[in-house]
């Protein structure tokens, strides 16, 4: 078998704001070409401080204890910074969660979409705006003259995020994490832009870890699955397999608790206590929580 | 702001200014304190004064000498100063280019030095030199422009002689000007001596009414760019490859200044303010070092019209921040 795309092996770390509260547990996790995987968990799972890990942007008071995250091979935590920022932006790029605070107000469409392909390829202006054409053209944004040339407020929240979405595939990027991206949308464009992203992915080949607390947002999109629970690993698996036949009573638990299409009118179960008992005792947490 | 909105701006501006009008013809007349003894000799009999007094018009009623002081404002006849004897738009025209060029300079420097001070801050995040600069900034913070003048005049001007002490030129130099913006004149002229002169005196009233501006400008302006600083679209931009100074200048100033603009707005006026102090201190001949003579002559027209021209400036100051405000920010200029 060929090398994986990012191979994440025995990833510990600790919040050192949290008097050294363990934040990743021995997180290991492969991702291969092309592949869409999705990192499941409530908050305070560490599916952010993965996808953070993964950029080179882990906050100050994060600490990695242990492990490696290696992309095609090579171990990002180690890597000298100059070679971390050639590979950011261009290899490994970010859909971020909220498109009201990730584009900057006082700054052109046109502009902000071509920062990546100025910066990171040196392009002519002339170049880029032909380029940004094309992108919003496969982000499906008609008028896009228009759009090049508005201010973010002149947008929708989900045109916003097509434009995010462009800007992430617009230097055929390896890698995208997608931290929540529809989280903050409305469902009916929620699952517009799931399919958009979609769509981009496999039209780049481009492999995407998806960020998520959303069982059905899992369930449209990706491949595999990684569902965790306070930094730990509870269940890896294929998608399918993992929301008809899950192994762990937490996986079942949390798919009982989600709302079903096939079943619309049955009932929403919490997550039973006992569930959580178990979780806190495999993950080595005290008896009264986190 | 739409050309409606100005108007209705202009419109507020005049009513304000009618209201510090009454505001300083009342205060006036009620400190104590008699134009006429001032002037009088003390040989004059209370029939001189009483002439005198006829001749000015101040022994009619409040109201009645109020009517006609205001409306000769309204037709730009501010009267004749009782010490000077001369017109006082005259010699508020002769005056106020000097404050004009000293607080615009002091204004310019004040903002200039707390931007690039608040962007190396800003730069230097999570480095010792951070909370170093936060408590330099502090003890600045805390010395208001006369104490800045008195230190400047020991260090640059009696320790370390580097500046003259007072005035606004050289004597010999100041015959050759045809306006009162001697500054701006012998700068398009090419009259470099005379501009280096000029420079050279307001080198010390500019520090001591800039650096409290400065103070507050980086004070203000640092706080903005951090919040700014962590917002998703600047990590996505430095994600890009954006070089650290282009993310806090190009990223984040625009979106971090409409604090700042505000209160340099308000600043700014209290700086007019300081002038008075500051110009006498130095020996400024501007508007501020006339004000306080006026004040000791209990030369009413003359106090009134210098309050007014005061009050003018503050309220041009103001609606022109607004409109600098509205231009940054596209949504104000959209919406």
């Amino acid at each position: 078998m060929t090398q994986p795309l990012v191979a994440i092996e025995g990833l510990s770390a600790i919040s050192t704001r949290d008097g050294g509260a363990p934040v990743l547990r021995d997180v290991s996790l492969t991702l291969e070409k092309g592949e869409v995987r999705g990192l499941v968990g409530e908050s305070g799972a560490g599916k952010s401080t993965i996808a953070k890990a993964l950029l080179g942007i882990l906050p100050s008071t994060v600490k990695v204890t242990g492990g490696f995250i290696r992309f095609e091979g090579r171990d990002l935590l180690t890597m000298p910074r100059r070679e971390l920022s050639d590979i950011m932006g261009r290899d490994i790029t970010l859909i971020p969660q909220d498109p009201q605070t990730a584009l900057n107000p006082a700054r052109r469409i046109e502009a902000q979409l071509t920062d990546g392909l100025r910066l990171k390829l040196g392009m002519s202006k002339k170049d880029a705006h032909q380029r940004a054409l094309q992108l919003l053209d496969e982000v499906q944004i008609r008028n896009p003259d228009r759009v090049l040339a508005a201010y973010p407020h002149e947008l929708s929240g989900g045109m916003r995020q097509r434009i995010l979405i462009a800007s992430a595939f617009a230097l055929n990027p390896k890698l995208v994490v997608a931290d929540e991206p529809t989280t903050a949308l409305d469902v009916t464009v929620q699952k517009e832009i799931l399919r958009l992203i979609r769509r981009m992915q496999e039209a780049h080949g481009t492999a995407v870890i998806f960020v998520t607390h959303d069982l059905g947002v899992v369930a449209k999109i990706c491949d595999r699955v990684t569902l965790l629970y306070a930094g730990k690993v509870i269940e890896h698996g294929a998608t399918v397999d993992m929301l008809t036949a899950p192994r762990h009573v937490y996986t079942r638990a949390l798919i009982a608790a989600g709302p079903r299409y096939d079943r619309p009118n049955a009932g929403l179960e919490p997550v039973p206590e006992a569930v959580f008992r178990q979780l806190r005792a495999e993950v080595g947490l005290a008896e009264r929580g986190i | 702001m739409t050309a409606s909105d100005l108007l209705n701006r202009l419109f507020m501006a005049v009513l304000t200014l009618a209201g510090v009008a009454v505001i300083v013809f009342c205060l006036l007349r009620i400190v104590p304190g008699d134009p006429i003894a001032m002037m009088i000799s003390p040989s004059a009999t209370p029939a001189d004064i009483a002439a005198l007094r006829a001749h000015y018009g101040l022994d009619l009623g409040l109201p009645q000498q109020f009517g006609i002081w205001f409306t000769d404002v309204l037709k730009g006849n501010f009267g004749t100063s009782i010490s000077q004897r001369r017109d006082v738009m005259e010699l508020i025209g002769e005056r106020l280019p000097a404050t004009l060029e000293l607080a615009f300079a002091a204004l310019v420097f004040g903002v200039l030095a707390g931007g690039v001070i608040a962007t190396l801050g800003t730069l230097a995040r999570r480095t010792a030199l951070d909370p170093a600069l936060d408590f330099i900034n502090g003890l600045f913070l805390a010395v208001p422009d006369f104490v800045w003048a008195l230190a400047l005049v020991l260090l640059l001007g009696v320790f370390w002689p580097v500046f003259p002490l007072s005035g606004r030129i050289d004597p010999t130099l100041s015959t050759y000007f045809h306006t009162d913006f001697y500054l701006i004149e012998s700068l398009v002229t090419f009259k470099f001596s005379a501009f280096g002169d000029l420079i050279a005196h307001m080198v010390m009233p500019m520090l001591a009414l800039g650096l409290p501006l400065a103070a507050i400008v980086v004070r203000t302006l640092k706080e903005a760019l951090a919040e700014a600083m962590v917002q998703d679209y600047v990590l996505l931009a430095r994600l890009k490859g954006m070089s650290p100074l282009r993310l806090v200048l190009q990223e984040a100033l625009r979106n971090a200044v409409g604090p700042t603009l505000t209160l340099t707005g308000v600043q700014f006026t209290f700086m007019i303010g300081g002038t008075v102090i500051v110009e006498r201190i130095f020996s400024y001949p501007g508007l501020g070092n006339m004000a306080i003579d006026a004040v000791i002559n209990r030369d009413l027209p003359l106090i009134q019209g210098i309050v007014l021209t005061f009050g003018a400036i503050f309220i041009l100051v103001n609606i022109l921040v607004d409109l600098i405000a509205a231009w940054l920010n596209p949504r104000n200029a959209h919406g």
